[in-house]
């Protein structure tokens, strides 16, 4: 399941549905990674864009991978703006026992951080500046630039 | 003609353009000097599915898209 909001997340409605809704399946693990927007270098917040065509692509190989060793995941993420403290991401594994879910949260977010198609804007004095420096080619990138 | 759509940051309307291979396209780009940043850290997808190869071909209709370096989360 991929969820899409605009603007923070809410997480403790979102955290709990998902709880609800997996409870009676006898998964022994859930593990939800939050993500939270810091204050750091005097930003108001973050801001992002989701190319959602490729991002739902990209979820349903994750999740048919883990379906393999008998594990589900769950994903929300914010589209637009996001301001610090609030929350625009959350990734959750639920899995029959726990060495499964810490696995595979770790290696998703992972590979969320570098593959998801995602871009990240600082919200800085009323302008929305790409995150250049924290940003990572997807793999495979670069083969325009290559020489004929 | 195939349409170039610019994903993210890179703040450019989409292109259509005559060509058959990404080859034609990555030639045409190199001439555009608002795409030189860009060339060599985008990623590439052909109607939605990432590809590897300069040599994808091309036909009438199709959707290119280049995918600046990402950062979600």
């Amino acid at each position: 399941m991929l969820e899409l909001y605009d603007g923070a997340l809410n997480v403790s409605e979102i955290i709990t549905r998902w709880y609800a809704q997996e409870v009676d399946y006898n998964y022994g693990a859930y593990i939800p990674f939050i993500g939270t927007v810091r204050e750091e270098d005097g930003i108001e917040g973050l801001s992002f864009d989701v190319y959602e065509p490729i991002l739902s692509s990209w979820f349903d190989a994750w999740q048919a991978k883990v379906e393999t060793l008998g594990a589900k995941l769950k994903m929300a993420h914010s589209r637009g703006d996001v301001l610090v403290h609030q929350s625009s991401y959350i990734a959750a594994v639920f899995s029959p026992k726990r060495r499964v879910a810490l696995e595979t949260i770790e290696k998703f977010v992972e590979d969320f951080k570098v593959s998801a198609p995602i871009w990240k804007y600082d919200l800085r004095g009323g302008q929305r500046l790409y995150a250049a420096d924290r940003s990572t080619p997807i793999l495979g990138a670069g083969i325009l630039g290559e020489k004929q | 003609m195939v349409t170039i759509e610019f994903l993210g940051p890179i703040q450019k309307a989409p292109l259509t353009l005559e060509v058959t291979s990404l080859r034609d396209v990555a030639e045409a780009l190199k001439n555009d000097s608002e795409m030189a940043q860009w060339l060599d850290s985008c990623a590439v997808a052909v109607n939605d599915t990432l590809v590897a190869s300069l040599d994808t071909s091309l036909k009438s209709g199709d959707k290119v898209s280049l995918l600046p370096p990402v950062c979600g989360g």
